[in-house]
């Protein structure tokens, strides 16, 4: 708010133009109802069974650590409100609200398994065997501004991004064991080493001259058909695969693992028109990551980022690079978000294969009257609120009941703009955040009119009590919806799951109620202490003598107020 | 309860005129609160808390059916919900495509009598055979990993809002109270609800964090005030307490209507979903809600800031403050400054005229009752509104001032 002499009929004009324009947005993007939690309406239910590739039974750990790990990549953002369970000994079961296109994307991004490694490239269409280099690299190699931080442009860091609970792959019991052809025939005796990155010196050397063996298995080597299981991707064992566009690549062994990354970003770096994928590395991992682009910096040789059994880029080198790196390819905003959210999640330690999954639309948990009833239910506590404020404020409950109102149309906007954007649903548990917050915006008003009624018995007019009052007023409800929305931010933060969502709502409502105390109760007052009718004290007004209590008790020495029956 | 005495009511509590001590009686308060949380945890000991189906695992049915709908889920819904079994109490019962329902309930043992009443009810209700039910074990979808992050969250939380009323009140003492009636309402809010029985599912946990927020949100609006009233003490005249207790009085208005405003819908909500829908989600939350924001109003008018007060009673600005107050009624009130007893101070008692006449006029000098000779008592400030400071040099009778002045003698003359 500006000075006292602000214009409280303009500040409403632009409220309600704020609104009208929200609810513009939202009859143009045609939804008029908000996307329902898993409890109220159901969703998506994607089972997946795991395969532990020795044979043998999953083991227990493992799949509690897949569980862990998908439930953060579903409730990455935090407010899909997905829940994920297991079942049996082999089973994880992931529901999400909705049955839209975010939820189909969610799915796919869930059973990504999200294995990354840094291979160097040994021959590729542009590289013939242990030849020089070709000039075409898919990707391209960025260095990182040297301050260390992520590279500008990058979407700020989140504290506590997901713990890395993955093991590396030598401890992890999902054994890598190869059976695909690109392994050697005594997998058992090279077992340890297998599972294992190899040194950089080694890797080079193998790029350099690559063996026999390997370069004609490269040379009959065909990509598989899109669709078909990833390959297999062992990190001690040079690697034969394919980049989207179907080039086929012969890759050394792995030299850095996906578990030495500390942290992964999304955003347009300053001066790019695409989105590009930051990494960043632990200690050891930068330390092995500057060796290796040393050792190929300047020679056109390139180094693969290989996801999943797949090459998603394979850039050169300028100079040797320390301290993250990038990975540029055709990204899209989401994409680049999804890879992002799953590299900080660490790799899943179990595969599931196509065949064991299936995704079917679950329904409500609840039972559909139980949403009948909670609306009805709080339509009937709504009356009575404003029977109430009716009864005990008179004309003035116009303003509180007028505040409820703005808060609920920007709240329910919110809401259906937040569900179509970034997939925000409605649950239980966020229901009941939005009913509290009647609570707490009531109160706003509350504040404001029983500190005005205290500085008219002091002997002030409406006209000037409404200013005095609404100095300390707002400190009050600042302060106090301070600590709502710290609860809320730091809930958002910290937890997950349900508790993300709802803390969420809780925030979301908390601002609204200062929005609404400011551009909506306090110039609603202001404007209303201008009529006669309210500051001349008409009886029906809510702010006459007696209601203000003052009747019979002008104290000596103040001014009494004008009119109102005594 | 008629508008007109509620106004009133509010303009005497604002002036004073009426007033609640809510902060001299607080060993009252805290006995009552001392009870009921006694009675809770008790409660709680004795009976346990009822941890739902995403805490603790359990057993899935899924039933293979010709054609699965929501009204087939609603009815096996209530019909497993009926079976006298323990475990089926807060079944969640969901279709899965189109041709199969999904019913969890808490562990059940393969083949034991409470599998059997499921299967029964199930097989019954969706005319189905036993073959067309598979029963599996699953996880807790709200591990210890959950836990342990939600409970990092409160803790960062509570850190977060002891530094926050810390700095924005400037009173390390306000955190402290705000922190532990929340406590008291978590307490008695958790308690409540163990003792009802009510299942603990992630959407009472939130319902619970709610409660965190909310009462906190009400202690400060109450604390707000209390900090304006209690700002310069030494101008307003008051001591602590009282000015604390008149900021209480008057945020009471406040108080009662948000907390009836507040209510209204839970209620509303509370009692559809009781005496509707038998067990239900929405019965659990609104019930943490009810009790959370009701115990949540309670606490910072009757816990908050008569501990607040407590706290501070220690503190010497607060100590003058009562001081001061002490002189001013003695002041005000001319019986008040009787003199205390001193030791061999003569006792005149209309009773006993006698003794009178015949008590030495000399102990009457001696005793101290006239202008001292040196060896006065701090007494003779008595009633002036003023704490005499302790005497540090030799003092003697001064005829100007009327009262005992320090020898104005050179240094190496004093003892």
């Amino acid at each position: 708010m500006a000075r006292k002499t602000a214009r409280p009929g303009r500040t409403l004009a632009l409220l309600f133009l704020a609104i009208a324009i929200m609810f513009g947005g939202i009859a143009f993007a045609g939804t008029w109802k908000p996307e329902l939690g898993l409890d109220l309406r159901g969703g998506t239910e994607i089972s997946m069974t795991a395969k532990n590739s020795e044979g043998g039974s999953v083991p227990k750990e493992s799949l509690d650590e897949a569980k862990s790990i998908i439930d953060q990549r579903v409730n990455g953002s935090g407010i899909t409100g997905g829940r994920v369970t297991t079942e049996g000994n082999d089973v994880i079961k992931v529901s999400i609200p909705g049955t839209g296109k975010v939820q189909q994307e969610t799915a796919e991004r869930v059973r990504q398994t999200a294995k990354l490694r840094f291979r160097l490239v040994a021959c590729s269409p542009q590289k013939p065997c242990g030849g020089g280099a070709g000039g075409n690299d898919p990707g391209s190699m960025i260095q990182q501004d040297p301050t260390g931080g992520a590279a500008p442009g990058t979407s700020p860091r989140a504290p506590f991004a997901g713990e890395k609970a993955s093991p590396s792959e030598g401890e992890s019991a999902s054994g890598d064991a190869s059976s695909k052809p690109s392994a050697s025939a005594d997998a058992d005796a090279e077992k340890k080493s297998d599972n294992a990155t190899v040194k950089v010196d080694d890797a080079v050397k193998f790029m350099r001259q690559p063996p026999t063996e390997w370069a004609t298995k490269y040379s009959s080597f065909s990509c598989p058909a899109p669709g078909s299981d990833p390959i297999e991707d062992v990190p001690g064992q040079p690697l034969l695969t394919c980049d989207d566009q179907g080039a086929p690549y012969l890759l050394t062994p792995a030299v850095i693992e996906g578990t030495e990354i500390k942290e992964a970003s999304y955003g347009i770096p300053q001066q790019q028109a695409n989105y590009v994928v930051t990494l960043d590395f632990k200690s050891d991992g930068n330390k092995t990551f500057a060796e290796t682009t040393g050792a190929i910096a300047g020679s056109g040789e390139q180094f693969a980022i290989v996801l999943d059994g797949k090459v998603i880029s394979a850039p050169t080198a300028d100079s040797r690079i320390s301290g993250g790196a990038q990975i540029s390819g055709d990204f899209t905003q989401k994409t680049s978000a999804a890879l992002a959210n799953n590299l900080k999640y660490g790799s899943l330690p179990l595969d599931f294969p196509e065949e064991g999954i299936q995704t079917r639309v679950i329904g409500p948990s609840l039972a559909g009257n139980q949403l009948t009833a909670g609306l009805w239910a709080g339509l009937i506590g709504l009356i009575l609120v404003v029977v109430f404020s009716v009864l005990y404020y008179r004309a003035m409950s116009i303003v509180v009941i007028g505040s409820l109102a703005v808060a609920g149309a920007a709240t329910y906007g919110m809401v259906l703009l937040l569900s179509e954007t970034a997939g925000v649903t409605l649950d239980l548990p966020g229901v009941a955040g939005l009913i509290v917050g009647i609570g707490i915006t009531a109160d706003s008003f509350i504040i404001l009119y029983e500190r005005m009624r205290d500085d008219m018995r002091e002997g002030r007019s409406m006209r000037v009590a409404v200013d005095t009052a609404w100095v300390r007023a707002r400190n009050t409800c600042l302060a106090s919806d301070a600590v709502s929305f710290l609860a809320a931010f730091v809930l958002y933060v910290f937890a997950t799951n349900e508790v993300k969502g709802f803390a969420f709502m809780l925030g979301l409502t908390t601002i609204i109620d200062v929005l609404a105390f400011f551009w909506f109760t306090y110039p609603m007052t202001k404007l209303m202490a201008r009529w006669g009718f309210f500051n001349k004290g008409h009886v029906l007004s809510g702010m006459d003598q007696r209601a203000i209590g003052t009747v019979d008790d002008a104290r000596p020495g103040t001014t009494t107020l004008v009119g109102g029956k005594a | 309860m008629s508008k007109m005495s509620i106004s009133r009511l509010g303009k005497e509590l604002y002036t004073g005129e009426k007033s609640f001590d809510f902060v001299g009686r607080r060993m009252l308060w805290y006995a009552i609160s001392a009870v009921v949380l006694v009675a809770v945890v008790l409660g709680v000991s004795l009976q346990g808390i009822n941890l739902g189906i995403d805490f603790t695992g359990g057993t899935r049915y899924t039933v293979s059916v010709e054609k699965a709908d929501q009204k087939m889920a609603d009815e096996l819904r209530t019909a497993v919900g009926d079976t006298s079994v323990e475990a089926a109490d807060g079944a969640t019962v969901r279709t899965s495509g189109p041709r199969s329902i999904v019913i969890e309930t808490k562990a059940v043992g393969n083949g034991s009598e409470g599998d059997a009443d499921i299967m029964g009810a199930i097989t019954k209700t969706a005319d189905v055979a036993e073959d067309d039910v598979s029963r599996t074990g699953i996880g807790p979808s709200w591990g210890e990993r959950v836990a342990s992050k939600a409970g990092l969250a409160l803790g960062i939380f509570l850190v977060g809002v002891i530094l926050f009323i810390w700095i924005y009140f400037r009173e390390w003492k306000m955190s402290v109270a705000a922190v532990a009636a929340l406590l008291h309402d978590v307490v008695i809010t958790v308690g409540v609800y163990a003792i009802v029985g009510f299942e603990v599912t992630p959407a009472t946990v939130t319902g619970f964090l709610t409660i965190l927020g909310y009462s906190l949100y009400d202690t400060v609006v109450v604390f707000d005030k209390v900090k304006e009233n209690t700002r310069n003490l030494s101008r307003t005249k008051k001591t602590y307490a009282a000015a604390a207790n008149l900021a209480v009085n008057q945020t009471l208005v406040r108080s009662i209507n948000t907390s009836i405003i507040g209510l209204l819908p839970v209620v509303a909500i509370l009692y559809v979903s009781t005496v509707q829908l038998g067990t239900s989600a929405l019965k659990d939350i609104s019930l943490v809600l009810f009790v959370g924001m009701a115990v949540g109003t309670y606490s910072s008018i009757f816990i908050a800031t008569p501990l607040l007060v407590h706290l501070k009673s220690g503190e010497k600005a607060v100590v003058d403050a009562e001081k001061r107050a002490a002189a001013r009624m003695k002041e005000a009130d001319k019986y008040a400054t009787v003199p205390v007893f001193d030791e061999g101070m003569a006792v005149s008692d209309a009773e006993e005229p006698d003794e009178l006449r015949e008590s030495d006029s000399d102990d009457l000098h001696e005793a101290g009752v006239s202008r001292g000779t040196g060896a006065v008592s701090n007494n003779a400030a008595m009633g002036k509104g003023r704490n005499t400071p302790a005497q540090q040099r030799e003092v003697s009778d001064s005829g100007a001032s009327g009262r005992p002045q320090p020898k104005r003698q050179s240094r190496s003359k004093r003892k």
